[in-house]
């Protein structure tokens, strides 16, 4: 019959209309800032720049090498080298960046940085909540607001830190043993002139 | 000073205990020449005041409602548990830039949202709210209602019009077309209750509904057949008068963004806003005289211990709720559905429940009245959704390209 339709639909919002008080389960909205979802592991927003160890400055995984920065495709990266060389995590003197700034508000966050950098030193983020009062500076973030732990790169993105650690373990060992066999062919061979 | 305010309480207290003629101690405090001004304000004052805060109050229970219809928890920031969004979205319209397109119509344009709210509060001035509370006791009350009700149109083509932009004008004239359309139903819906209590004062036709000396319940006019169909009658065309949801295609925004009042900003944006709402309060108000009694309580012996004044806003906030539920649950109707539904369903039913109430006048509330008049409504009911709104072919979606020709 005729309007048999509206009923059976008013029934149904009337159903959900008291099963929404009843049961707080049906409620699928999240209440933002008290509740948050769980992060996700492929999310990411903005770069971050990595660092082993304690000190930011002496653990910076990054060598200005610039390669990021001449990718970059909206062109937001700056690194000015700094002339003092520092060891790496193998004991190898490399360059260090003195400026590295992204401009987060024209990151397209497209990711190409981290594709490219080969030491691992550039990350993705997953912070979101960047809402700052000062549009221009407040955006551009230099090397000490980028400068993050590994530790915070292993908590946000597990299984791929636990690639990453793997191969720089692997790396390390390597040299290690490199540096060992290099070692014990000096001290095997006898001196040639003395 | 001190005795007249003194007096006013009193006056306020006449009210609220549902005393007869409130006004009648405090005029003469009042010099001669005032009194005629002084006394329309203290009738319109409560209007512009109560109406208002009860259109604020609704926009969050609305909202609220409808969230809880769609499985949200809806607005529940500002204040305590959302409940002072209103405050914020005042404040907001209020601020915001009052834009005038260059090509409009200036003047229209101001006019068109005053000519909306004016004659909505208008239209509340024959409403009986309690007893003793008319504020004007017309003896053709119901077509004053319905003279000034239908003047908001005007100001829907006015809005349209002035703001010289096609989505708006589309959005007024299928204001106007709906309304017009609809004001028919709803008039002869109407006049099945004018029929039977015989006059047009809505004070009397609430005094028709009361409950006689022997009587437990009231007789209001819901309860009888006709009066049951000319409430569902009146209820839908009201629906469609207030141009709210499933009939609001004067604002579908799929189609033409806004409608009539697309070009509006600020606080005329607001007054649309509250002249619809103000709208919808009146017609349920309508409804609430002509056929839920009133400001009658259902059972005769609960009148003496709730003022009426409650009972008439109790049947008011339940109406709007219906309204809220409907809105929550239908989707906006096509345009000819719109059509079809007023001119073949309603138009009819109205007129064939103008027949029953007829024979109701003559049969009385007979057991042969209440077979007569319910097995006429029913069957027309039924015969009308057959016959002349077929349920449509709903098939398989053929779609027909311009290089096909003609199928």
């Amino acid at each position: 019959m005729l309007g048999s339709g509206i009923i059976k639909g008013m029934v149904e919002t009337a159903r959900n209309f008291v099963g929404s008080y009843i049961d707080p389960a049906r409620l699928t909205t999240v209440e933002y800032p008290e509740e948050r979802l769980l992060p996700k592991e492929n999310a990411r927003q903005f770069p971050f720049l990595l660092h082993d160890g304690l000190d930011p400055d002496a653990g910076l995984r990054c060598v200005a090498c610039q390669i990021c920065e001449k990718e970059c495709p909206p062109q937001c990266i700056l690194i000015v080298k700094d002339p003092v060389k520092k060891p790496d995590a193998l004991g190898k003197m490399q360059f260090q960046p003195k400026v590295f700034n992204i401009d987060i508000s024209v990151c397209m966050s497209c990711q190409i940085c981290v594709e490219v950098c080969p030491f691992d030193a550039i990350k993705m983020d997953t912070e979101f909540e960047l809402a700052r009062t000062d549009r221009f500076g407040g955006l551009l973030l230099t090397k000490r607001e980028l400068t993050k732990s590994n530790t915070h790169f292993q908590k946000i993105h597990p299984i791929d830190a636990a690639i990453v650690d793997g191969r720089l373990a692997a790396d390390k060992a390597k040299a290690e043993a490199k540096a060992r066999a290099a070692a014990n062919a000096a001290a095997s061979t006898p001196p040639q002139n003395s | 000073m001190m005795e007249g305010l003194r007096e006013f309480c009193g006056m306020i207290w006449k009210v609220l205990s549902d005393q007869p003629d409130p006004k009648a101690a405090f005029l003469p405090l009042v010099p001669e020449a005032w009194r005629v001004e002084v006394s329309a304000l203290l009738s319109v004052l409560p209007i512009l005041m109560v109406f208002p805060a009860l259109f604020a109050l609704t926009t969050v229970l609305e909202r609220k409602g409808l969230g809880r219809i769609q499985n949200r928890p809806g607005p529940n920031r500002v204040g305590p548990a959302g409940f002072l969004q209103f405050a914020a979205d005042g404040i907001k319209t209020l601020t915001k830039e009052d834009v005038v397109p260059r090509a409009a119509d200036r003047v229209l344009h101001f006019i068109a949202p005053l000519a909306l709210v004016v004659p909505v509060f208008l239209t509340f001035s024959v409403l009986p709210f309690g007893r003793n509370l008319v504020p004007l006791n017309l003896d053709a009350g119901l077509l004053f209602f319905f003279a000034v009700g239908a003047s908001t149109e005007l100001a829907i083509f006015m809005a349209g019009w002035a703001s010289r932009n096609k989505y708006s004008l589309l959005g007024a004239l299928r204001g106007i077309a709906q309304m017009v359309s609809y004001e028919i139903p709803l008039i002869l819906s109407t006049l099945s209750v004018v029929m039977v209590a015989g006059t047009m004062s809505l004070p009397a036709i609430v005094d028709a509904q009361a409950a006689g000396s022997g009587d437990l319940l009231s007789r209001w006019h819901v309860f009888t057949p006709w009066g049951f169909a000319g409430f569902l009658l009146f209820l839908v065309a009201a629906c469609a008068e207030a141009n709210r949801a499933p009939f609001d295609l004067p604002e579908g925004e799929s189609e033409i963004i806004a409608g009539y009042y697309l070009e509006y900003s600020g606080f005329k944006f607001a007054l649309f806003f509250l002249g619809e709402y103000l709208g919808l309060f009146a017609a349920c108000g309508l409804g609430i005289t002509l056929f839920l009694g009133g400001w009658h309580a259902p059972f005769r012996f609960m009148e003496a211990w709730v003022p009426s004044y409650l009972w008439f806003f109790a049947k008011l906030a339940g109406l709007v709720a219906v309204f809220i539920w409907v809105r929550g649950t239908l989707p906006r109707v096509r345009m000819d559905q719109l059509m079809n539904l007023a001119w073949k369903f309603m138009l009819p039913l109205a007129l064939i429940n103008l027949f029953a109430a007829a024979l109701w006048h003559f049969l009385g509330s007979t057991p042969a009245g209440w077979a007569i008049t319910t097995g006429l409504l029913v069957v027309s009911y039924w015969s009308l959704g057959r016959i002349l709104m077929p349920p449509g072919r709903i098939g398989r979606r053929v779609y027909r390209y311009a290089g096909e020709g003609p199928a």
